[in-house]
């Protein structure tokens, strides 16, 4: 066990650092903007007196490296600064938002995870059958619909023309889970369309691509059904490229739901994001490109160690 | 030998026609075999690749492989037709009254899975046995076959276990449910001829103890000598002949049987060194040598060879062979040691070297399938080398890779825009010698060249290696566990162990006695055609301890010999 848990602090130890050099391309990428957070609080009227008066109060003279490392710092105790346009703490700003994608993400997930991989290990019995060719199409369909497109069709028939869920997923503190799920079920079903088709055609294709292995054939001549041919002797070794791809959908669940959130109405960080883009809220702009980078680092970690223990050899070495 | 007429007829297959798909036509792969055979009665079935040996073996459980289907005739099991049966009562039959035993036990187990587990796995699903008592037939099994540890050995991943102890655990499985047929489709063709004999012996015990009948599918003559009571030839899906075993090896009545039997013919005379003061054009001086983190798998290996000579290194998987190769390759540079090229020191590593001394270092690989781009045409796979070395272009170049294509026996017209995969596997070979040659070396590494080619294909490569190297006076340093290889065109011998040069020498001297112990096994151990040959050996060195003869001696402790090589 010793080589594996060093294999997984070494893959800690990447991720860390690609989060290091990420964090220094949003920062200065930030700074390559043209303008200010002090031009952008005070706004075109400003006297180039106030805003150099600003920018000493808020430190911006001082080089870009220092306040690249005062910046890193602070965000490493989940101090993200101050936001220039609303003067809260950016934590306060995007925390609850940042809850909220979480919170959408996991339930989209807890349905498109199993429903896309059981879904795979059925189109794999059934290769080549009719199911697998509408099943195929469905989620194909599905994925190459825009997102904003699939949304409006689903508020068209499952809110407006029959009045099941509501269209408008705002949320409000008082709330039940239950009537959390029910207000939030449509921007999950859409983003749940949309992360299905990839998870499902990668399970079927790592199946099928272990289908001609000696091993497999062996079982079918052992007289073991096609069923469990599959779920007992194919499945077990296809894991890696299926986590993968399960690890990079669930990402795209947090970082990439900017237009499902804006379609319903939903308060998430992706529209956080767009808000403080356009109003040049620099500090939250950062931020929020912080946790989404650390989002996406972590769970590729994951689906790399994940990949790492479904191996055999390296869970029982020699 | 005893005649099996008065015993019940188990399997009969009647006039077996399977068909392929490919290129979009079905086309016949086995043209009308019959076939029949008695309780307890071992039928060998030989050929070469393509004969359909295999195909005919998965026939007899009523399977065809993706992209083969049986198109007509009858296959009838012990009363019942396969042929017309369900699928679920194919199935049925499967691993509780027919069992398998692959090519391959390395890669038929589940990498998955425990190899006790995959054990139990039919006799668990027929409701034969519950898992426990299942578990303990394994372990009895294991015994049976002497394998180390029987109790323990279940328990591991087929990947913590030697090739040769998973072919026997193999053949354990496949008596689980105590079948009536076992298929043994090539067990052995993937093992060292040491590891070979163990695995014979206990295929032969188990197959005695519990009266198994058996379809014994091989490429070996000298193998299905020992396993086989009667003996089925085969060419391209049809039958040549039939006989009892020593009747077929005493008299075979075919043209093909005999070309087969007398295909070792091939020998040339033995060369000694230059005694003119000559240097050696490769020269291993003291190298040792490890994978990346690995432990050290080369240990203080020296060998000269001359000009025009051909050296055979010898040993069993794992030995060091082809890591010595990439030593000299550069491609693995050692830890300790050089190679030097007549006298002159080589750069440890191919980048730090120059263009003229790449050219001496030319490679033929074993899978000639998967050393050759697929999507590239001959022309160009020669063509390359050609040109990066000797600057080649235009007409010249074209002039140069017909040149290429003579010497290696191909019609430059009809190969010079063909693709790899249209090609045979001897032709794709002769194109791997051909790009070698294209770099005009002195000296070329063959590693294993021959031994996934049959043999009157193997044959073939053999002359016209020989005839390479006395028209262009090329040196080679011929890797091959294959004894027989060895006597028909060595100079000199290199026996390596566990990454040590064991014994080294001419030769005639290294054919005969007194022998290093190893070289002893090891000469020894490669089947002769007397059928008797693996009783008497077996015999020889005492019944008791052949199982884990070669388990003692040649493996470390913990078993996992032949796994030294990285992952390829």
């Amino acid at each position: 066990m010793g080589d594996l848990a060093q294999l997984v602090l070494k893959r800690l130890g990447y991720g860390l650092l690609t989060l290091l050099v990420v964090s220094i391309l949003i920062f200065f990428a930030v700074e390559l903007l043209p303008g200010d957070v002090a031009e952008a609080v005070l706004g075109q009227g400003a006297t180039p007196e106030t805003v150099a008066a600003m920018r000493e109060q808020l430190g911006l003279d001082r080089p870009a490296i220092i306040r690249y490392v005062e910046w890193l710092g602070g965000a490493v105790t989940g101090d993200f600064g101050i936001s220039a346009v609303s003067g809260d703490p950016v934590m306060q700003v995007i925390g609850t938002r940042f809850v909220n994608t979480l919170f959408l993400a996991a339930y989209a997930a807890v349905i498109a995870v199993p429903f896309a991989i059981v879904l795979g290990i059925i189109v794999a019995l059934l290769r080549n059958s009719v199911f697998d060719r509408v099943a195929n199409v469905a989620t194909l369909t599905s994925i190459s619909s825009p997102e904003f497109f699939l949304g409006y069709i689903l508020i068209l028939f499952l809110a407006v023309k029959v009045p099941l869920f509501p269209a408008i997923a705002s949320l409000s503190g008082d709330m039940s889970f239950f009537q959390l799920l029910e207000r939030t079920f449509l921007p999950a079903l859409t983003l749940v369309l949309v992360v299905t088709a990839h998870m499902m055609r990668m399970t079927r294709a790592s199946i099928i691509n272990l289908l001609a292995s000696p091993y497999i054939e062996m079982a079918r001549l052992k007289g073991v059904p096609p069923w469990k041919v599959i779920v007992r002797h194919a499945l077990p070794n296809a894991w890696a490229p299926i986590i993968n791809v399960v690890a990079l959908n669930l990402a795209y669940l947090i970082t990439g739901v900017v237009l499902v959130e804006v379609v319903f109405v939903y308060p998430g960080i992706g529209q956080a994001l767009v808000d403080a883009v356009s109003k040049r809220d620099f500090p939250v702009v950062q931020a929020a490109s912080l946790i989404f980078a650390g989002t996406f680092i972590l769970l590729n970690l994951a689906a790399d160690i994940g990949a790492i223990l479904t191996n055999p050899r390296l869970r029982h070495p020699k | 030998m005893t005649t099996f007429s008065d015993k019940d007829i188990l399997l009969e297959i009647k006039d077996l026609e399977i068909q392929g798909y490919s290129d979009e036509t079905w086309i016949d792969i086995i043209k009308g075999v019959d076939l029949t055979l008695h309780r307890g009665e071992v039928l060998g079935l030989i050929g070469e690749s393509g004969a359909g040996k295999s195909t005919i073996g998965a026939a007899a459980m009523g399977y065809a492989r993706d992209g083969t289907r049986i198109s007509n005739g009858s296959i009838e099991f012990d009363g019942m037709e396969l042929t017309t049966a369900t699928e679920g009562e194919r199935r049925a039959l499967r691993g509780s009254r027919i069992a398998y035993v692959a090519q391959s036990a390395a890669a038929s187990f589940n990498p998955a899975h425990k190899i006790i587990d995959q054990h139990t796995e039919a006799p668990v699903q027929y409701r034969i046995q519950k898992r426990l008592e299942a578990q303990e037939d394994a372990m009895e099994l294991y015994e049976r076959l002497r394998l180390p540890n029987p109790d323990e050995i279940g328990f591991r991943y087929p990947h913590q276990v030697s090739g040769g102890q998973l072919q026997r655990a193999m053949t354990a499985m496949a008596m689980a449910c105590r079948p009536d047929l076992i298929i043994f489709d090539e067990p052995t063709t993937a093992l060292d001829v040491t590891t070979q004999i163990e695995v014979l012996a206990a295929i032969r015990d188990i197959v005695d103890q519990f009266d198994t009948a058996a379809i014994y599918i091989t490429h070996d003559l000298a193998v299905v000598a020992q396993m086989a009571d009667t003996i089925k030839v085969l060419l391209k899906g049809e039958e040549v002949e039939q006989a009892s075993t020593v009747e077929m090896l005493k008299n075979p009545k075919e043209e093909y049987t005999k070309s087969l039997w007398a295909v070792r013919s091939f020998k040339r005379d033995q060369k000694s060194r230059p005694t003119d003061g000559t240097p050696p054009i490769i020269s291993v001086k003291n190298i040792d040598a490890a994978y990346t983190g690995g432990e050290k798998v080369l240990d203080d290996v020296s060998f000269d060879i001359y000009p025009g000579m051909t050296v055979a290194v010898v040993g069993e998987s794992g030995s060091g062979k082809s890591t010595t190769a990439r030593c000299i390759t550069g491609l693995l540079p050692p830890m300790a040691g050089e190679i030097q090229f007549k006298g002159e020191t080589l750069p440890p590593k191919y980048t730090d070297r120059n263009k003229d001394q790449l050219r001496q270092a030319q490679m033929i690989y074993q899978m000639a399938d998967t050393a050759l781009n697929p999507k590239v045409q001959i022309h160009e796979i020669i063509g390359r080398p050609a040109q990066f070395y000797s600057g080649l272009k235009g007409q010249a170049l074209k002039q140069r890779v017909d040149e290429l294509l003579d010497l290696i026996e191909l019609e430059p017209s009809q190969y010079y825009h063909r693709y790899p995969p249209e090609l045979s596997g001897g032709q794709k070979q002769r194109i791997g010698i051909a790009r070698a040659l294209a770099a005009e070396p002195e000296f070329i590494i063959c590693d294993e060249v021959t031994s996934a080619l049959d043999q009157l294909v193997a044959e073939g490569i053999l002359r016209l290696l020989d005839r390479l190297q006395q028209e262009l006076n090329l040196a080679y340093m011929f890797i091959t566990h294959d004894l027989a290889t060895v006597r028909s065109i060595a100079d000199e011998v290199v026996v390596m162990q566990q990454g040590k040069v064991v014994e080294q020498g001419a030769k005639d001297k290294m054919f005969k006695p007194p022998h290093h112990p190893y070289t002893d096994l090891l000469l020894s151990s490669v089947p002769e055609m007397d059928p008797n040959w693996l009783t008497d050996l077996l015999e020889e060195r005492g019944v008791e301890n052949v199982g884990e003869s070669a388990d003692v001696n040649q493996e470390p402790p913990d078993g996992t010999a032949g796994d030294t090589k990285p992952a390829s």
